[in-house]
């Protein structure tokens, strides 16, 4: 077991170097000049070398690259060019907003996920069956912005019952956090639900078949507990191994969906970074991101080994 | 679980019916911006939005009135020595920074020295004729010039003229925008980024008769229909840059007001004519094609299509009510057989292909799109290129278009329109414009500065860059602010910021 | 933008049946409802798009400046938009731009993800380590900001959306195919084939690739899904097609300016990305029921 474990970490390793390879070329292919960005309307060429001297992007690239992934390693993720403010502290920020977000709308879809899940699996083939389907499958069939545009569309602006955009943080006012954050919860939360939802449904399908159930069934008691107590127990397993999993799904797919409804959060970081040319931001929000999936990947990994033991082998 | 959550999601949607009742929290503005600002230090800062929030942060030397003209803030007045060398400036006594400090002559030079000299400053061009600055007693300054420079009063007008806190600046240096210390009207409280800037009444500002509100709250929402939408509901008081096509709805909402004034920028598109490969082709040789694609556009209709008719239309670097408008070139009327008998004059082939960079904003994307339509009408093939701002810069930069459906935000100096855009080689003459007579006339405008021998220069300049059309002035802005009736005593300048001064809220 | 993975169906069993498997996938897959329906509307996605000439009265690019953002209508079915095209005619047309950016962006990660699982997975050793870690740190990356940046860099049109998307999407498919390989590489008649001496890429071709053709066929059409809401989110960036040819994401990008004036513009497009994924998804679902040997 230990050793599994030492074996996973230590893969880890060249992933997280690709990664960070991967993500400097990456905004390294991004066209235009940043420095020309960041030299505002004037654009004094006096101004735009000075910039380009200042953040070293006069240096050969992979002279860059060191200088970066040399700070990384010392914990310095460098400095917002357009912001003039560090890497860590914007990641600091923006860390506790995502990550209730990311939060709610996990709860969100595991609720509608477990349960379509358990209903479809329960009235196999039967039209309750095709229609959970059909409802669960349309989350990740809807493109996240698109339904935050209608949402907005409708409980802002026509309706008025729920703030269009904004954050509250929840330590200062809980009620107007949750107000602000529903909406973007629900968009996110619903994309990933039907992914829990097959899964749940398959899990539930494989535990109703099994030897136990039928012998709990045999042994006269009601359907209802047979499902609860025994099928689903067995049924959860997988569906938080898989959580885990879409939970670091979740971190990510914030992109579009934070810009939508302007929530303070990494999404929106990253995509304004992106646009404005502000490296060192993109760089470190993507490495955080990305580390943050594989570890929740191997975590989700050992979860399962646990769980299955003859997996341990 | 189940229970729990459906409790908290029913309890949310009830409380945001009072969210706009806990939103009325008396006496704090709400404003929404269009975009997040960047750094919050004058001598660093580059964005429009950052420039309203400096409104209420930072004061300035001069402030500007609803004409544009320099009037005194931090200054009390000036005067101009040896034809245009020298200016000495008096200062306001008794004005302290939000530290608390003293502002007077010393921190005035440390001001303007600290843009002129700091590294990564933003304002080095805009100070760029100043020689020296020096403290002639605690309440005067003398700036020695390199050579007269009629611009300069307008550039103390802005950030170059804004005052810092010595004390505070040496010891942030280069993160002092992280928090400001001026002589504003308010102080600096916190801010996060891409989500809000707070800031607070100064209990010793030197008009403090005039500041009625307690605390301004600064909010960037991208999305226009999301900020109006907060408008209506309460959540912010006053928002910047409503959408064109809006503002029917929101001139029928009683609960709200309108404010529009055309702005002092231009918009329109630059036509490539020396940079690289792409400018030889026939749009970028010969003046007739160019004059062709002007006459095949329908400036009103553009206007109709794209903008509802909000915006002004226009064929100069000023909107046509303003005092340097050269009323001898009027706007252009739509002409599409003359356009055709231009082509053939021209001998080129038609349909003339052009390369057309348009940045990646709906409203761009529009205006492109109607502009080709009207083109191809006239035997223009305008293909038209989506890039992102960040890309179109640099393309532009290295002449990689044909045309290019760029804006400029404006300056109150006609200089702050033309010198940089006009002259040859200068850092935003993106169509690689060059004309000795229009250079000539642009270094002569700069040391005049009678308004009426300024306009007689001009118009020089008017008759070469409207016949050689390096660029298509097409139309004007409108500085746009939209309010609740809560808000009230709001005044709009032309430069489009907001100043709270002699606002208050009603509760 | 969730990639859905599929789960890898089991190696088809050696043929005993009198069926060949072929059939019986097919049998089966008529049976679920679900996804005959969803085949049914794809294919009918399909005819709208390539007759969109015939059907509409409309030129997708025409602009009426005197209908501009008009309400549905009897002239105008779903009304007109912000230059006064035809909506109704720029969704038909619209429709060539999602399904084609579908179908070509995923037989993009097919065609470089395929080969690159073969050799991983057949190699074994250090090659299939670098690039397993290699996808696993281009999977680890969020899928949308990888798109934008590949399309931002190859410039805006539609074919180099495609292409982003198909990059990125190439890490799923390589994880599948090494995967599928490595369970099939251990059975015995290819060890058999091994041993009778036949070279590395004719056991690759003939022995493994049928192998893993089911979950590839299933991978693809959930993919094609996925597919069609990026292009649609770079289009929505304005990093997709380019004006005036019609995409449902560039159309919801011009609605947004008009949500409250001229709703709709956003709504129409994006239920016809909903339906089209939706057909996408349940194909897709369909098709792993039938094709799963385990399944009855």
């Amino acid at each position: 077991m230990l050793t599994l474990i030492g074996k996973r970490l230590i893969q880890l390793l060249p992933t997280l170097f690709f990664v960070s390879v991967l993500i400097f070329s990456l905004q390294q292919l991004l066209p235009g000049d940043p420095a020309l960005i960041m030299a505002g309307e004037e654009k004094d060429p006096e101004v735009i070398e000075q910039i380009r001297r200042q953040y070293r992007l006069d240096q050969p690239l992979p002279v860059q690259y060191l200088y970066w992934i040399g700070g990384v390693l010392t914990g310095n993720l460098g400095e917002s060019m357009r912001l003039k403010v560090s890497v860590l502290d914007l990641i600091a920020q923006k860390l506790p907003v995502t990550l209730q977000l990311a939060v709610m709308a996990m709860i969100i879809a595991l609720v509608i996920g477990v349960t379509a899940g358990v209903v479809s699996a329960v009235k196999k083939d039967t039209w309750i069956d095709y229609a959970v389907n059909v409802f669960s499958l349309w989350g990740i069939s809807t493109p996240n912005f698109w339904l935050g545009i209608m949402m907005i569309l409708l409980f802002a602006v026509t309706l008025g019952w729920l703030p269009a955009s904004g954050y509250v943080p929840l330590w200062e006012d809980w009620r107007q956090s949750l107000a602000t954050t529903i909406m973007p919860a629900f968009v996110l939360g619903n994309s990933i639900a039907g992914v829990i939802m097959r899964h749940t449904r398959s899990a539930m399908l494989q535990a109703l078949s099994s030897d136990y159930v039928r012998t709990a069934r045999a042994k006269g008691l009601f359907e209802r507990r047979v499902v609860l107590k025994h099928a689903m127990r067995n049924a959860l397993t997988p569906i938080i191994t898989l959580g885990a999993l879409e939970f670091g799904t979740l971190l990510s797919g914030a992109v579009l969906t934070e810009q939508i409804f302007t929530i303070p959060g990494f999404g929106k970081l990253i995509v304004d970074a992106v646009f404005n040319r502000d490296y060192a931001v993109v760089q470190g929000v993507v490495l955080v991101t990305a580390t943050t999936y594989i570890l929740l990947n191997l975590l989700a990994d050992l979860g399962y080994i646990l769980a299955n033991p003859r997996l341990r082998a | 679980m189940n229970k729990a959550l459906l409790a908290s999601l029913m309890a949310a949607a009830a409380l945001t019916i009072s969210a706009a009742a806990v939103q009325a929290q008396q006496n704090t503005m709400r404003i929404g911006l269009n975009e997040d600002p960047d750094v919050l230090d004058p001598t660093l800062a580059r964005t429009y939005v950052g420039r309203i929030v400096f409104a209420s942060l930072c004061d300035k030397l001069f402030d500007i009135d609803e004409k544009a003209n320099a009037v005194p803030q931090l200054a009390l007045s000036h005067e101009t020595l040896d034809d245009g060398k020298t200016m000495i400036i008096k200062l306001r006594p008794n004005v302290k920074f939000h530290d608390g400090e003293t502002m007077d002559a010393e921190a005035v030079r440390y001001s303007l020295d600290r843009h002129m000299t700091m590294q990564g400053s933003f304002r080095k061009p805009e100070l760029a004729a100043v020689d020296k600055v020096e403290v002639v007693d605690p309440l005067t300054v003398k700036l020695t010039l390199k050579t007269p420079f009629s611009p300069l009063l307008s550039q103390l007008t802005d950030r170059a003229g804004m005052i810092v806190s010595p004390k505070a600046a040496k010891e942030a240096g280069d993160r002092f925008g992280a928090k400001p210390v001026c002589a504003g009207p308010f102080k600096f409280v916190d801010r996060v980024q891409q989500d809000r800037i707070t800031l607070e009444r100064f209990a010793d500002y030197w008009d403090k008769d005039k500041i009625k509100i307690d605390r301004v709250v600064f909010q960037p929402i991208t999305d226009g229909t999301v900020k109006l939408a907060n408008l209506k509901s309460g959540q912010l008081d006053l928002i910047e840059r409503p959408l064109a096509t809006d503002l029917a709805e929101i001139r029928s909402n009683p609960n709200l007001k309108l404010v529009a004034l055309t702005d002092l920028g231009f918009n329109g598109m630059w036509i490539n004519v020396s940079k690289g490969e792409p400018a030889k082709g026939p749009l970028g040789q010969d003046a007739r094609v160019r004059q062709a694609l002007e006459l095949a556009i329908d400036r009103e209709a553009l206007n109709q299509v794209v903008f509802n008719g909000e915006y002004v239309v226009g064929n100069q670097w000023i909107s046509p009510d303003k005092l340097y408008y050269q009323e001898k070139f009027p706007v252009p009327k739509r002409d599409v057989s003359k356009a055709k008998q231009l082509l053939q004059q021209a001998g080129v082939k038609t349909p003339v292909a052009v390369d057309f960079m348009v940045p990646n904003t709906t409203e761009a994307k529009a205006s492109a799109e109607v502009i080709q339509a009207m083109a191809a009408e006239a035997g223009f093939d305008m293909k038209i290129r989506l890039v992102e701002f960040a890309t179109g810069l640099k393309e532009a930069e290295e002449g990689r278009y044909q045309a290019f459906l760029l804006n400029w935000s404006g300056r109150t100096d006609p200089d702050g329109n033309l010198y940089i855009f006009m002259k040859t080689g200068a850092p935003q003459n993106y169509g690689g414009y060059s004309n000795a007579n229009v250079d000539k006339a642009l270094d002569e405008a700069r040391l005049k500065s009678d308004p009426k021998e300024r306009k007689a220069i001009y118009e020089r300049v008017a008759a070469e860059t409207l016949k050689d059309n390096p660029y298509l002035y097409l139309y004007h802005r409108k500085v746009l602010i939209a309010h609740s009736n809560k808000v009230e005593g709001y005044r709009q300048m032309p430069d489009g910021l907001i100043r709270l001064q002699g606002v208050s809220m009603k509760r | 933008m969730t990639a859905t993975v599929a789960s890898p169906a089991a190696p088809a069993e050696a043929v005993l049946a009198v069926e060949s498997p072929t059939r019986r996938a097919l049998r089966r897959l008529a049976q679920r409802k679900g996804a005959m329906v969803a085949l049914v509307v794809i294919l009918v996605l399909v005819a709208l798009a390539l007759l969109a000439p015939m059907i509409s009265p409309y030129d997708p690019a025409r602009q009426s400046w005197s209908a501009v953002r008009k309400a549905p209508s009897a002239l105008n079915w779903f009304g007109t938009d912000e230059v006064g095209r035809d909506i109704l005619t720029r969704i038909l047309y619209g429709a060539r731009a999602s399904l084609s950016a579908g179908v070509i962006s995923v037989a993009i990660a097919i065609a470089i993800g395929v080969p690159v699982g073969l050799v991983a997975g057949y190699a074994g050793g250090l090659i299939d380590g670098l690039i397993s870690r290699f996808t696993d740190a281009m999977l680890a990356c969020p899928f949308l900001i990888l798109a934008i940046a590949l399309a931002a860099f190859l410039g805006p049109s539609l074919t180099n959306a495609m292409i982003a998307i198909g990059v990125t999407a190439t890490p799923l498919f390589v994880r599948l195919t090494r995967g599928q390989v490595l369970s099939v590489k251990a059975e015995d008649y290819v060890e058999a084939a091994r041993a009778i001496g036949n070279p590395h890429w004719r056991i690759a071709f003939r022995h493994i690739l049928p192998n893993v053709l089911p979950a590839l066929l299933v991978q693809a059409t959930l993919t094609i899904a996925t597919a069609i809401i990026a292009e649609a989110s770079l289009s929505f960036l304005g990093l997709g097609q380019q004006p005036p040819a019609p995409s449902w994401g560039s159309m919801l990008n011009s609605a947004q300016r008009f949500l409250s004036t001229a709703p709709w513009m956003a709504v129409l497009p994006g239920l016809a990305i909903f339906v089209t994924v939706l057909s996408f998804n349940l194909l897709g679902d369909g098709l792993r029921d039938a094709l799963d040997p385990r399944s009855k």
